[in-house]
C-alpha cells in the first residue's frame, strides 16, 4: 500500500496537481454536474465534485481516495462542466503522483496466464497505462 | 478519400478481426479500399492526460510520422480508442511547438514530425467523404424492419474538440443505420461508458455498467446493437453472455460492429456473426423481393 | 589533456584510467589492463551475448551499447560490463502451449506496457528492430516477432534499458520456439532423413567411423567435399 509519508512530502499539493493537469481548480463553483453525470460515482468513496473541493482546500488526503483509480476518463464530466474544468485531468494528475513514486494500483505479478488469456490486449494496455508507472 | 493510411490497432489484428474484415469488404464496395499504414505501433489505447508526460505521446507521434513517411495526409481508424488517442495526441503535440521539438529531438532516429497529418474515424469518412447517400446506393439487401441501437460509448464523442459528433445529441450512427434501410433505436445509455479497461481488475463493476447499457437498448426495443469499439464489444458481449440465461427465450440482442451491419446490407464478407444475427439476416427480404 | 599517444589509448574501467595499446577489442584491452573475466566473456566471437558493455565516450551525451569482444576500444571510453540481466524467464511446456494470437501476451503481459520509445532498439548491439518485434508480439504476430528477433544473442541490454520493464529477449525466444514448433513450414527432406536414420540406413557407416584411428579420421576430414 502507498505510504502516507511519501505523499505528505507534497507541500504544494494543489499547485502540483494544477501543474500536472493544466487545470484551475478554483474555476469550479461546486454545482455538482460532474457527479450527476458520472457513470462511476456510485463506486467512489469521494464524489467527483468533492474531489475538486478538497483540491481547492489543498487537502492532500484526497489523494488517498479510490475515485482516482475508478475514474475511467469517460469525460461525461468534462463535456458537461459549465466552467470548463476537466476533472479527468485532475484525476490523472492524482494517479500520476502515485505512479511516479512507484506506487502502482495494479499488481501485474498476481495475474495468472489463464486470467490474462481472457483479457484483450486493448484492456491490458489501457489499464497498465492508467494503473502502473 | 484523400491520401489516407488505415491504422488498424492491435485489437483489429486479434479479437476484433471481424471488424477489420467487414470494414475492408465494405470500403472495397465503396471504391475506397483501406490501405494499411506500414510499421504502425500500438497507439497506447488511452490518451495521457498530464501536461508534462511526453513519453506517453511517443507512440501516437511515431504513427503520425509513419503516415508522413508514406506521403499520407490522413490516418483512418476503425477502433474508437485508437481514434481518440491518436487525435488527442496530435492536437496536444501540435498545440505547442516546444512539445513537438522535444518529441522530435527524443526520436532522433526518425524523421521530424512536421505536423498536419489528420486523424479520422471511419464513420467521419463515410459521412463526409463517401456520403451516406452513396452508401444507400450500394445497398443490395435493405435491412428493412431491423431495429438497431446505435451505441457510441465515450471515445468517439468526447472530448467535444475532437469528437465526431455533438457529444450529448449525436446523430451520425443513426444516419448510418438509416442509410442501410434499418431503423435506429435511440436509447438512454447510448453514450455511457461500458466500464472500459476496468475489466482487468474490477470485472463486476464493468459488468454492472455494461448491463445498464444492454438493458437500456433492449427496453427500447432493439434487436441489434452496433459499436465501433473493440473494448466495448468485449465488455458488452461478456455481459450479454451472463445476461442471456435470464432472458426470455425469444428476446435476443445481437451485438456487432457497425461495418458488419453495412456488410450485411452490401452482401459482402461480414466476418463471424452471432447466431442471433445470422437468424435475423435470414429473415430479411432479399433485394429481389423488394423489386415491385 | 592528451590521453593518447601514437600507440596507446586511455580507457576507463569502473572509473579507473588505464593506458592500453591501440587496436584491441574492448575485451582484450581490459585484459591487457589486468582485468580477468570470470563472468561476462564467453565465445569471444560475437555470438553468445555474454559481454554486453555500456560505455560513454568523453564529450558524448549518449550511452552506447556494444559487445566487448566485437568492438575496438577507443580513446576516452568510460566502460562498464553488464554480464547478467536480472530478467526472469517464464516456464512453459512448448508441446502443451496453445499457440493462439494472445500467447505471448499471456506469458509476458508487460509487453502491453510498451510506450514505443524505441530505447530497446537503440540499445541493441545486434541492430535488431526490437521495438518493432515487441509491437508485433503485442498484436499477436508470432511469425513477425520470430523473424525480426532472429539475430538476438540474448545479451539483455534491451531489458536493462526498457522503461516499461519488458523482458524482450526471453519473450522473443518464446516466439521463435513457438514459430519453430507450430508455424514453420515442414521440410520434406528432413522427414525422409529421419526415417532413414530410424531404419538404420547409416549405422554401418557410423560404425566404420567409430573404428577409425585419429589419423584416418583426419585424412577423410581433409578430403571431404565442401558444399
Amino acid at each position: 500500500m502507498p505510504s502516507a509519508t511519501k505523499l505528505e512530502q507534497f507541500v504544494g499539493f494543489r499547485e502540483r496537481v494544477e501543474m500536472l493537469s493544466g487545470e484551475n481548480v478554483f474555476a469550479c463553483y461546486q454545482c455538482g454536474m460532474c457527479t450527476a453525470g458520472c457513470s462511476f460515482a456510485d463506486e467512489m468513496d469521494v464524489l467527483p465534485h468533492q474531489v475538486i473541493r478538497q483540491l481547492q482546500l489543498n487537502n492532500w488526503k484526497v489523494l488517498e481516495c479510490n475515485a482516482k483509480w475508478i475514474c475511467a476518463s469517460c469525460l461525461n464530466c468534462q463535456t458537461r462542466c459549465p466552467k470548463g474544468v476537466d476533472l479527468s485531468k485532475l484525476m490523472e494528475a492524482m494517479r500520476q503522483i502515485y505512479l511516479r513514486q512507484q506506487m502502482d494500483n495494479l499488481e501485474l505479478n498476481k495475474y495468472s496466464i489463464d486470467q490474462i488469456r481472457c483479457l484483450p490486449q486493448i484492456a491490458l494496455v489501457a489499464s497498465f497505462r492508467k494503473k502502473t508507472g | 478519400m484523400n491520401n489516407a493510411a488505415y491504422f488498424p490497432g492491435c485489437s483489429l489484428k486479434a479479437e476484433a478481426g471481424d471488424y477489420e474484415r467487414s470494414a475492408a469488404a465494405v470500403m472495397e464496395v465503396l471504391g475506397q479500399p483501406l490501405e494499411e499504414l506500414e510499421r504502425w505501433t500500438c497507439c497506447g489505447t488511452v490518451y495521457s492526460l498530464t501536461d508534462d508526460d511526453l513519453m506517453h505521446q511517443l507512440a501516437s507521434v511515431r504513427n503520425l510520422i509513419r503516415a508522413q513517411e508514406c506521403g499520407a495526409d490522413e490516418i483512418v481508424t476503425l477502433c474508437s480508442m485508437c481514434f481518440n488517442t491518436l487525435k488527442r495526441s496530435k492536437v496536444f503535440i501540435e498545440q505547442d511547438s516546444a512539445r513537438l521539438e522535444t518529441v522530435n529531438a527524443f526520436m532522433d532516429e526518425e524523421q521530424d514530425y512536421e505536423g498536419g497529418v489528420e486523424v479520422f474515424h471511419l464513420l467521419e469518412i463515410l459521412r463526409d467523404q463517401v456520403g451516406f447517400e452513396s452508401i444507400e446506393g450500394k445497398v443490395t439487401r435493405p435491412l428493412s424492419g431491423l431495429r438497431v441501437a446505435p451505441y457510441y460509448g465515450c471515445t468517439l464523442l468526447r472530448p467535444r474538440e475532437i469528437g465526431i459528433d455533438e457529444p450529448d445529441t449525436p446523430t451520425i450512427l443513426q444516419d448510418f443505420i438509416r442509410a442501410l434501410w434499418a431503423t435506429p433505436v435511440e436509447f438512454a445509455f447510448q453514450a455511457e461508458c461500458c466500464g472500459t479497461y476496468q475489466i482487468v481488475d474490477s470485472p463486476e463493476m464493468v459488468l454492472e455498467k455494461s448491463h445498464r447499457i444492454l438493458n437500456s437498448a433492449m427496453r427500447a426495443g432493439a434487436d441489434v446493437l452496433v459499436t465501433s469499439c473493440p473494448l466495448c464489444m468485449h465488455n458488452l458481449r461478456l455481459c450479454y453472455e451472463e445476461l442471456r440465461s435470464s432472458l426470455p427465450e425469444k428476446r435476443e440482442l445481437s451485438i456487432i460492429y457497425l461495418t458488419q451491419l453495412a456488410a450485411i446490407a452490401f452482401e459482402v464478407e461480414t466476418g463471424e456473426l452471432p447466431t442471433s444475427m445470422a437468424k435475423l439476416v435470414e429473415g430479411l427480404p432479399t433485394s429481389m423481393e423488394l423489386v415491385p | 589533456m592528451n590521453t593518447s599517444s601514437e600507440n596507446t589509448i586511455r580507457i576507463y574501467v569502473m572509473g579507473s584510467a588505464y593506458e592500453v595499446p591501440r587496436g584491441l577489442t574492448i575485451m582484450s584491452a581490459m585484459e591487457h589492463a589486468g582485468w580477468r573475466f570470470t563472468r561476462g566473456a564467453g565465445c569471444r566471437s560475437g555470438f553468445c551475448g555474454a559481454c554486453s558493455t555500456v560505455y560513454r565516450q568523453e564529450g558524448d551525451y549518449r550511452l552506447r551499447f556494444v559487445l566487448a569482444c566485437q568492438t575496438e576500444a577507443e580513446d576516452g571510453m568510460y566502460l562498464v560490463q553488464l554480464p547478467f540481466t536480472p530478467a526472469p524467464r517464464v516456464s512453459y511446456t512448448l508441446a502443451e502451449l496453445n499457440p493462439d494470437e494472445n500467447v505471448l501476451l499471456q506469458h509476458y503481459p508487460e509487453i502491453a506496457r510498451c510506450v514505443s520509445c524505441n530505447t530497446c532498439t537503440k540499445a541493441c548491439p545486434q541492430d535488431i528492430e526490437v521495438m518493432d518485434y515487441i509491437q508485433a508480439a503485442l498484436r499477436g504476430d508470432i511469425a513477425q516477432t520470430a523473424s525480426l528477433s532472429f539475430d538476438c544473442i540474448q545479451c539483455g541490454l534491451c531489458s536493462m534499458r526498457c522503461p516499461a520493464d519488458i523482458k524482450h529477449y526471453h519473450m522473443a525466444q518464446m516466439a521463435r520456439r513457438i514459430y519453430g514448433r507450430y508455424m514453420s513450414p515442414v521440410t520434406a527432406h528432413l522427414e525422409e532423413r529421419i526415417a532413414e536414420i530410424e531404419k538404420g540406413v547409416y549405422e554401418e557407416e557410423v560404425e566404420a567411423l567409430v573404428k577409425m584411428t585419429r589419423s584416418e579420421l583426419e585424412e577423410i576430414y581433409a578430403a571431404r567435399v565442401v558444399e
